[in-house]
């Protein structure tokens, strides 16, 4: 059968690498299984376990999940420059970015699933057999896109990757639309995302009309610096090719968004400082700390720093085309993004509480355990899945080419 | 009763969503296919049955309890028996777990009433009884501490700035000289962000006015505590404790029952006393007077007398919330 026999040669290409190949999957394996015990000690004994209490009811896994979602989002979007700039291997870039999203939705289900104090009855929220309070809440629009969002990519994925190991080509009909689609459905998720918080109106850190451009901003700082990293270890380790302008074009790209970032956040601080209503206190709590209570300040200092400096380095068109600055620009801003997003957007949100109470939330070691395992989950399935797409993408697989005689050699998003 | 509840059918759990047979039901021999089509009918339906199998294989390996428990239906869907069977279970659950007979209503709200709260804020001097005698009658967890009333200590000349609010106060005696006493929980607001933002739609607001929480439907996914500015809200950490002689076993199925870990609560104006004509315990405890409870539509009762005649405030009115919980100064 097909499908058996496909199935068979994807096994075999995802079980044949190297000594550096299955050390990485057994140290993912290790942090997966260290991670999932302490999900067993939370499961057990509930979210007492974590630092989360009444006073800041989201974390480190709300934080993270937010984060994520800007790292699905915006992968994806990068296949709006590649077919404009016309960078080549368009193909290569949309289906590593549709890996990247997927990798990145499971992560983000992950965190909201952890989060949960009854995981178990997630199934209420599934239309017909639960309920959905759809279209009032805002977390049910969330479900509702971030779900069709991985089951187009990985519809997507699927196809190419399944047509790619029998060595015929994608159809292109099938593929183009929803690859075309899955550029605003990206945008979307980031949206909603940003509105289950701008949506509530007790908390004025997150109800901001600035939140959700905020958040597209960021996301193109931070998912690009992922895709610049990942281009080039996969130049390194096969045969794939992208032009160096295109590596260039994309910083440039990413310069923009870091300036935009940086003139949003700008004009937040500008509105909460200028004149310093009650809701300063959070903006307070995060910059400078509080009455005292100054745990974000070392975090909030690094994101800001590390905003700043990767801008300038992409800033300069010399430090820009430099491949070790431009290299060190990506893992600060990412850093910055992941810091800013995480604990620096939900922490002060709720810090104070809506009592003007200073609880104040440091992860503790099991939350810390089961972010690795889920972080290990997201890398295991792109690893995985760029394992099967490389040898594709390197046309190994490819016997008889344009066999169907339906889809083009390099269709893509030109078609 | 509640011992027999054991032996009830499972409740929530309808044939179709377990037994494989019924979903032989759900895909009937189409009497034009071929006798082909026949055969891939019939071994898709024995995939979905087993499939079907594979599912109940999975809950078999529970026990009836934790079964019966996973499968529960939202209650607001549930007939008028299937609330009676609920009851029962809940009863049995308690019985099981606490050694004690409960008495569990489910009784609906009363024709023409539409309760409302009122605080003088002139009247309280911080003693922290109502918090107290709350936690009692709502069954709240004593460890991890749950309170449903927090006072706040505010300092006098500031007025009302809920910022500046200390839950921790911790003098001698009570009223301070410098301060005075903003005690706040759930304001059952009309205009309830808690609601709004529920995925799953297992909180909401009765006819009479009272925001109350499925505690068997809740995921436990804290929107509602982010949603709420009161944070009136919480949420069971850890599995409640509360020792078996201090359980009140006065109980509404929609108010002080047991929780379990991972679901959120709420005060409910007292549901299973309020809906039997009796006050709050918070209202009950006050030891000068500072707390009124009464019927919005009832132009005779005392809370709707002090709105016409006293001048009413209610928090963060900017939110448009609408609360049904009224602060004024009495004195």
């Amino acid at each position: 059968m097909e499908l058996f026999r496909t199935l068979k040669l994807a096994l075999k290409t995802i079980t044949t690498g190297g000594l550096a190949y299955w050390g990485w999957l057994a140290l993912l394996a290790c942090l997966i299984a260290w991670g999932g015990a302490a999900y067993l000690t939370q499961f057990n004994e509930g979210l007492i376990v974590t630092n989360m209490r009444d006073q800041v009811s989201w974390a480190f896994y709300i934080g993270n999940f937010t984060f994520l979602v800007g790292v699905a989002a915006a992968a994806v979007t990068l296949v709006v420059p590649a077919y404009v700039y016309k960078w080549g291997p368009i193909k290569e870039v949309a289906i590593l970015g549709e890996i990247l999203a997927i990798s990145a939705i499971v992560m983000c289900m992950l965190f909201v699933a952890v989060d949960m104090g009854r995981p178990e009855r997630v199934w209420h929220l599934i239309p017909g057999i639960g309920h959905m309070n759809f279209p009032h809440s805002v977390l049910a629009w969330d479900v509702l896109v971030l779900n069709m969002y991985l089951v187009l990519n990985g519809v997507i994925v699927a196809h190419v990757l399944y047509r790619g190991i029998q060595g015929k080509p994608y159809n292109a009909k099938f593929i183009v639309p929803l690859v075309l689609f899955s550029i605003p459905a990206a945008v979307s998720i980031h949206t909603v995302t940003a509105f289950l918080y701008a949506g509530l109106s007790g908390r004025p850190f997150w109800n901001a009309s600035i939140l959700a451009p905020r958040f597209i901003a960021s996301a193109f700082c931070s998912g690009p610096a992922i895709m610049l990293i990942l281009f080039q270890i996969l130049q390194r380790t096969t045969k794939f090719a992208i032009k160096n302008e295109a590596m260039e074009k994309i910083a440039e790209l990413m310069a923009y968004f870091m300036f935009l970032n940086l003139f949003l956040l700008g004009a937040e601080v500008f509105k909460e400082y200028y004149w310093q209503t009650e809701h300063v206190v959070h903006f307070q709590y995060l910059f400078s700390g509080l009455h005292g209570h100054n745990a974000l300040v070392p975090f909030s200092t690094a994101f800001v720093v590390c905003g700043i400096a990767a801008f300038i380095l992409f800033l300069i068109p010399a430090t820009r085309k430099n491949t070790v600055t431009r290299n060190i620009g990506c893992l600060l801003i990412y850093a910055s993004v992941y810091i800013e997003k995480g604990l620096g957007l939900v922490i002060p949100g709720m810090t104070p509480d809506m009592l003007g109470e200073i609880y104040e939330y440091t992860p503790t070691l099991i939350e810390l355990r089961v972010g690795a395992a889920i972080f290990s989950i997201g890398f295991l399935v792109f690893t995985l899945l760029t394992k099967l797409a490389i040898p594709i993408m390197n046309g190994e697989f490819a016997k008889k080419p344009g066999v169907d005689g339906h889809a083009p050699a390099e269709p893509a998003v030109a078609a | 009763m509640p011992s027999e509840g054991h032996k009830l059918p499972v409740l929530g759990a309808p044939a179709h969503r377990c037994a494989p047979e019924v979903v032989e039901e759900a895909f009937p021999a189409d009497p034009d296919n071929s006798p082909e089509q026949e055969v891939e009918a019939r071994s898709r339906r024995e995939f979905l049955a087993n499939m079907g199998l594979a599912a109940a294989g999975v809950l078999a390996g529970c026990s009836e309890e934790q079964r019966e428990e996973f499968l529960r239906k939202k209650f607001t869907e549930l007939k008028p028996d299937e609330v009676q069977e609920r009851i029962a279970r809940l009863a049995a659950g308690i019985e099981k777990k606490w050694n004690k007979t409960a008495t569990l209503s489910a009784k609906g709200p009363m024709e023409g009433v539409l309760f409302g709260y009122g605080l003088d804020l002139s009247r309280c001097i911080g003693c922290r009884r109502c918090e107290y005698a709350c936690v009692k009658e709502n069954n709240q967890s004593r460890d991890p501490q749950s309170h449903w009333i927090r006072v706040l200590e505010m300092e006098k000349g500031r007025g009302v700035d809920l910022e500046m609010g200390n839950p921790y106060y911790d003098p001698a005696v009570v009223p301070d000289p410098d301060h005075f006493y903003v005690p706040v929980a759930c304001q059952q607001c009309s205009h309830s962000p808690c609601t709004r933002v529920c995925p799953v739609g297992a909180t909401w607001m009765e006819p009479d006015g009272i925001v109350v929480i499925d505690y068997d439907w809740c995921i436990g996914c804290r929107s509602c505590m982010a949603s709420c500015p009161y944070g009136a809200r919480h949420f069971n950490w850890a599995e409640p404790n509360i020792p078996a002689e201090e359980l009140n076993l006065d109980m509404h199925v929609l108010g002080n029952r047991p929780r379990s870990k991972g679901v959120v609560e709420k005060c409910t104006f007292c549901i299973q006393r309020t809906r039997e004509g009796r006050y709050p315990a918070c209202v009950e405890i006050c030891p000068v007077g500072a707390r009124k409870f009464g019927n919005l539509l009832d132009p005779q009762s005392e809370i709707s007398k002090i709105i016409k005649q006293k001048r009413v405030f209610v928090l963060k009115s900017g939110l448009r919330t609408e609360p049904k919980f009224y602060y004024f100064y009495g004195l």
